[in-house]
């Protein structure tokens, strides 16, 4: 593939990222889709948008969040110099709320008075929640049974927050099925609801419209590491579910090509079982949940169940832009097990004080294989996605502990 | 395009003067030779058009029942491979029902367009509905199969409004299928009133034949549909009938047993003396 200009146009104006993306949704959303999009350009052109989230991100989330010099992670590994990105910081504990609050703005925009969203982990179920309470505003969210069961702190907030959380009993009854679900919602509640999709996947404008309020994160890294070494990091690490996140973090650099970026995806068991999440490297093209990408599924289309300790992670798809840069070879993914991801999980608690999402200590877990082998002045970043709270029931379990 | 099994049947059943009977069964469920069973009773029972419905994991625009009916036919092992193997098996001894395919886009991206619209007109496929490819990706499915000599039927919901509809009638062919609610499938059943609105209004931009589904259950209810519209599709109500089924036998005969109940509903309207008055 001949070297590209840019990585940073897409999507083209039918929501295309090479051949991922697109619009594949029932002619009841078109609509609904198409008025979303006209909206969220609109808001862009809106300097009063941009005033009112930025004032909201920085009084109500807490933004910026701080660029952490890990130096008992760095000291462990004794190669490359490592920075953690404190997602986990903000207010509800994860990047997600990024997101929501710029989607409910756009919501009160359009004189929507419900929200609805799914959720896996429960952390942007949480975000969704929060921003509705914030605003007023009518909140459903669709869960998996089994989500339902492994996050249970999370299942609490989102009541405490006022939303209906509606278990979905469909399927293994995890994040994949409670998007289905949250889809056959819109599907009915056309008139007054707003879909706050959580990740960069979903048909066009969301992957764009998620990246675009994700990409905070990066933009702070990029000032915050002139600010603390005077130049650009050389790696950026990142864990992969839907690519919110990921996203997030990579696209401000996608064009400095010093910059190496790598995604973390889900291994599970190990990709050799076929128990995990790792659509990139397990999986292959195809069409769900509005978009083209890379997913799980069998020889005849249907898709299969993916597999992670993680809720955030147990998605057989991703967002369509990271099919088009792992095409393209821009960024390189990676995977991690459960195991490898419990190991980091308790090895950043022991040595750095925090408690990482699970999702979040997937990205931790690569360190081990990257970082000793590099020199001492080579600079990575870590997204921590999340704060590891709502997961200790999970690792108290897996660990063998009764709690 | 030459005409295909679904213009035929449209024109005889005006020229006769009445509605056209749209069933839809889902291909493989509960197995694939009760399913195979069905299909061939179908026509004999009153159906006018056969919808085979391709078994998904995550059919997005369906409800309950249907999302059942494909899980069932997975669990039994069907795939796009055997349903278009049913759809000839069924066209031995039937030439003449229009059988239109009706899914979700995954499985014959994963079998390859190329290969499938071969396959499905070979086969004895008489027209495509494809949920999950909008007018927006006419390019992906929709073209390929008009050159292929396959009727790719669209859909039009209350949310299609004036602006929109030109689009989703561009490259549809066969005929129209209205939506009469926003929902999944199986929800509650429409307003006879607003349907016909809809359905003015639908007339004043194409010519092409509507039926009209989702929420039809009885052949009292189809009736009132077929005073408005040139066909009534009922799905949900005999897919449930497959799962009462307390054998593959029973099940059979309660979805024939209904299709027969409904058909009377539909017959009983005359559209020529409607015509008139
Ligand atoms: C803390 C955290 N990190 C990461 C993810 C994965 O999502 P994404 O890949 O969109 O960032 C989740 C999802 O729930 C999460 O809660």
């Amino acid at each position: 593939m001949s070297k590209l200009n840019s990585y940073r146009t897409g999507p083209d104006e039918t929501g295309h990222f090479g051949i991922f993306g697109g619009q594949f949704v029932a002619e009841t959303l078109m609509p609904l889709i198409l008025e979303l999009n006209e909206a969220y350009e609109a808001s862009k052109r809106d300097p009063e948008f941009a005033r009112e989230l930025g004032g909201l991100l920085k009084h109500y989330v807490g933004r910026e969040s701080p660029l952490y010099f890990a130096e008992r992670l760095t000291g462990h590994y004794g190669g490359a110099k490592i920075y953690l990105k404190r997602e986990d910081l903000n207010h509800t504990g994860a990047h997600k709320i990024n997101n929501c609050m710029g989607q409910i703005l756009l919501a009160r925009r359009m004189g929507k008075k419900r929200i609805i969203a799914e959720t896996g982990a429960g952390q942007h179920g949480v975000a969704t929640a929060t921003v509705a309470a914030r605003f007023g505003l009518k909140c459903a969210i669709y869960m998996g049974e089994t989500d339902i069961e492994r996050q249970k702190p999370n299942v609490f907030r989102m009541k405490l927050l006022g939303a209906d959380v509606i278990p979905v009993k469909s399927g293994a009854r995890t994040l994949k099925d409670a998007m289905n679900e949250a889809l056959r919602d819109w599907v009915t509640n056309v008139e007054d609801t707003f879909y706050i999709i959580g990740t960069v996947a979903g048909p066009h404008p969301y992957p764009q419209l998620v990246r675009d309020f994700q990409k905070i994160i990066g933009e702070e890294t990029r000032r915050q590491m002139m600010e603390a070494e005077g130049r650009l990091p050389d790696t950026l690490l990142a864990c992969i579910g839907g690519g919110s996140n990921a996203m997030g973090l990579f696209h401000p650099f996608l064009d400095d090509e010093s910059v190496d970026i790598i995604g973390v995806e889900a291994a599970g068991h190990g990709l050799e079982t076929g128990k995990h999440a790792a659509s990139l490297n397990g999986g292959r093209p195809g069409v769900l949940h509005g978009n083209r990408t890379y997913l799980l599924q069998d020889e005849d289309g249907q898709i299969t169940e993916a597999h992670s300790i993680s809720a955030g992670l147990d998605y057989p798809g991703i967002g369509p832009e990271h099919s088009w840069l792992h095409d393209v070879g821009r960024v390189k993914y990676v995977n991690a097990t459960d195991q490898e991801a419990l190991d980091a999980f308790q090895l950043c608690c022991k040595l750095e004080g925090i408690i990482p999402a699970l999702e979040s200590a997937h990205a931790l877990a690569y360190l081990e294989k990257l970082a000793p082998g590099l020199p001492k002045d080579h600079l990575i970043v870590v997204n921590l996605s999340g704060r590891g709270d709502k997961d200790i029931f999970t690792v108290a379990k897996a660990l063998g502990v009764e709690l | 395009m030459s005409e295909t099994r679904i213009d035929r049947r449209f024109k005889a059943l005006k020229a006769e003067g009445r509605a056209a009977f749209v069933t839809y069964v889902m291909a493989g469920d509960p197995n694939y030779q009760t399913s195979l069973e069905i299909i061939k009773g179908l026509p004999g029972a009153g159906a006018d058009i056969i919808e085979v419905g391709l078994p998904f994991t995550d059919p997005m625009a369906d409800g309950p029942a249907i999302q059942q009916a494909g899980l069932r036919a997975l669990a039994a092992g069907m795939t796009l491979r055997k349903t278009l193997k049913l759809i000839s098996e069924f066209r031995i001894s039937d030439n003449d029902t229009p059988i239109v395919l009706m899914g979700y886009y995954n499985p014959i991206y994963s079998y390859g367009v190329d290969k499938f619209l071969v396959d499905a007109k070979a086969n004895g496929v008489d027209g495509l509905i494809v949920v999950d490819l909008p007018s927006e990706e006419d390019a992906e499915l929709c073209l390929p199969a008009l050159k292929a000599g396959l009727n790719f039927i669209r859909l039009a919901t209350p949310t299609t409004d004036d602006k929109r509809l030109p689009k989703v009638l561009a490259n549809s062919s066969g005929f129209l299928y209205y939506v009469s609610i926003a929902g999944t499938t199986g929800a509650a059943a429409p307003k006879p009133a607003d349907v016909a609105k809809a359905l003015t209004r639908i007339r004043k931009t194409t010519d092409l034949p509507i039926a009209v589904g989702f929420g039809l259950r009885s052949g009292a209810q189809a009736a009132e549909i077929a005073k408005i519209a040139d066909g009534a599709v009922v799905g949900t109500a005999l897919v449930e009938q497959v799962a009462l089924g307390r054998n593959d036998a029973d099940a059979v005969k309660r979805v024939l047993a209904l299709t027969a109940e409904i058909s009377g509903g539909i017959r009983s309207v005359d559209k020529k003396i409607q015509d008139v008055t």
